[in-house]
């Protein structure tokens, strides 16, 4: 297998994981509170990359984040590096992807938790803040922890959008699916063989992983 | 004095609205019913008072403090009310175990302190030997003092109970009820309880707010309230059992004298300047006596048939026709010497000051 293509891989998807962990939440927490009628909207948004094909939503980023673009142009001018075909290029599109995958279940999780115990902790003094600590992620960690193995296995997967925004520079954009697809072009079905069977294992592993602790649910 | 001084209107985008308006001492213990139907906007009322809900209009006001004006802008979220709040089921949080439950609101002091603090409240509420227990593990009535020592750790200036004998079951409650009102004496800060229950509201209760479909109808002491309706809508809620359309024919300075179909009862009350009013009698106040001795030349004396005896727990539920339909209710002690044979006749005696009357433009 190629380590250099693990390495990016395992990189990418846990950067991705770990960002969509710290927007991801707020917004699920203001999706899940939340009594504006529009809220639709910004679920619809979120789900998006769902049904979008990944070409689609990769061929826009690339467009949105060209050097002739204002973004591509505001983000040159501040980094002095650009986004296409870049490692950045290629984490920014699968935070976008992966949206879905970390917001759903996060909402899901904290939807579940009684309105009436965060009230009752707004009663004994405690701030929103403080509440959100000390009982909403008590209570609905099982379901963040799915999301976030979801969003870490989905962007491992990923390909269609990497490759349109990245395209297949070895140590930079070419991640593990990238590789496969690579071998299979150069006729190397050993190698492609080989990290396609990882990566079912890998799957099939966070799958089993994701669904125990949804059986087990909540641990008192 | 300092006063709780509230007066406030909300309203739900579905065209649902809420408007209240009273006045209840801020210090001190009193505990104040709010009394009604489900869905008549009492559980908003208690939520505008804890800052949980924010009405659209009005203002309350905690003493010298102001925690909700329209006007203004202002408005307190909970935790600057210094309320507690007892929830319908508890709200008890269920990763946390009693003495955790307990200490909640307790973060900023320190763990020795916290910890004698807990101690002596588990032992006060009768909940030592449960605080390792976790709420699933414990009974209803055990949640209901867990969740009171909770919200009584903090020393809160307003007591706030939504419904808090509603999640027990029928036995336990009739007994918890007795117990609440033990606890509650300890308390001496002013208290708001809602409920549905007019058992609940006299039982616990020296003040009652009177709701239905999002108004105030009636408020003012529990007994007085009871007794003196002042429309045909509390008086159903209340619980009147014997209420009759009348009219005045004759007045004097202290009394009335109404007209029930053929019968004439005369009343205390000099109020009623209409001629119809609605004649109210509560079962309770209705005196039976032996049949061979009658109520001497009383007034409001009348003969009475019996149509039904319904037991009800200690007490007798009589069902009587004195030339209208008139409904008794006795302790079953006090009808050991009573020949109480559907279809006999006994003296009924309803007492002058027992007799009240709503004029009847009230209902309209």
């Amino acid at each position: 297998m190629d380590s250099t293509a693990l390495w990016l891989t395992l990189r990418l998807a846990a950067l991705t994981t770990t960002i969509l962990l710290a927007v991801g939440l707020p917004l699920a927490w203001w999706l899940a509170t939340t009594r504006w009628s529009g809220r639709f909207l910004v679920e619809a948004v979120v789900s998006l990359p769902l049904v979008l094909p990944p070409t689609v939503l990769g061929f826009y980023i690339l467009m949105a984040t060209g050097p002739n673009s204002p973004l591509g142009a505001a983000y040159e001018s501040t980094t002095g590096g650009r986004l296409p075909f870049t490692f950045q290029g290629i984490l920014l599109a699968s935070i976008l992807y992966n949206l879905p995958f970390a917001v759903r279940p996060f909402t899901a999780a904290l939807m579940g938790v009684d309105r009436r115990l965060i009230e009752a902790s707004w009663c004994l003094g405690e701030s929103r803040l403080s509440t959100f600590f000390r009982v909403v992620l008590p209570l609905s960690w099982p379901g963040i922890l799915t999301g976030l193995v979801l969003t870490f296995a989905h962007c491992v997967g990923e390909f269609g959008v990497v490759l349109m925004v990245g395209g297949n520079i070895p140590g930079v954009t070419r991640t593990l699916s990238i590789s496969i697809y690579d071998n299979v072009q150069a006729l190397n079905y050993a190698a492609a063989g080989q990290t396609a069977f990882w990566l079912v294992l890998f799957s099939f592993l966070v799958l089993c992983i994701t669904y125990a602790l949804g059986r087990r649910g909540i641990p008192f | 004095m300092k006063e709780l001084a509230a007066q406030f209107e909300m309203h739900y985008p579905r065209g649902a609205k809420i408007a209240a308006e009273f006045s209840r001492p801020a210090t001190g213990f009193s505990i104040t019913a709010v009394f009604g139907p489900s869905g008549c906007g009492k559980t908003t009322v208690l939520r505008c008072l804890a800052g949980l809900e924010r009405p659209q209009k009005g203002t309350i006001a905690f003493g010298s403090d102001v925690w909700f004006d329209g006007k203004q802008g202002i408005y307190r979220s909970p935790r600057e009310r210094n309320i507690g709040f007892l929830f319908q089921e508890y709200a008890l949080f269920p990763h946390l175990n009693v003495a955790q439950n307990i200490g909640y609101g307790l973060r900023r002091q320190k763990a020795p302190e916290r910890q004698q603090f807990v101690h002596e409240l588990l032992n006060r509420f009768g909940l030592s030997g449960l605080a390792d227990r976790y709420p699933n593990q414990i009974s209803g009535g055990q949640q209901q003092r867990v969740a009171l020592a909770r919200t009584l750790a903090l020393r809160p200036s307003l007591l706030l109970l939504d419904e808090p004998l509603s999640a027990l079951d029928t036995m336990l409650r009739e007994q918890m009820r007795l117990e609440l009102r033990h606890l509650l004496t300890d308390v001496a800060v002013p208290m708001f309880l809602v409920t549905h229950d007019r058992h609940e509201a006299m039982a616990l209760a020296d003040h009652l707010i009177v709701m239905d479909e999002g108004r105030i109808l009636q408020s003012g002491p529990v007994q007085e309230v009871f007794a003196r309706p002042n429309d045909e809508r509390v008086a159903r809620m209340v619980g009147v059992e014997t209420l009759h359309k009348g009219r005045v024919v004759e007045r004097s300075n202290a009394t009335t004298t109404v007209a029930v179909g053929s019968v004439r009862l005369i009343s205390l009350a000099n109020n009623p300047i209409e001629e119809d009013v609605l004649i109210c009698i509560r079962a309770e106040d209705v005196e039976i006596a032996p049949a061979a001795k009658a109520f001497d030349d009383r007034p409001n004396c009348l003969a009475a048939t019996i149509r039904h005896v319904v037991s009800d727990g200690a007490m007798l539920r009589l069902d009587l026709d004195c030339g209208f339909a008139l409904s008794a209710l006795l302790p079953r002690w006090a009808t050991s010497s009573l020949n109480l044979e559907v279809g006999s006749v006994v003296p009924a005696h309803i007492p002058e000051e027992a007799v009240h009357l709503i004029p009847q433009f009230a209902t309209n």
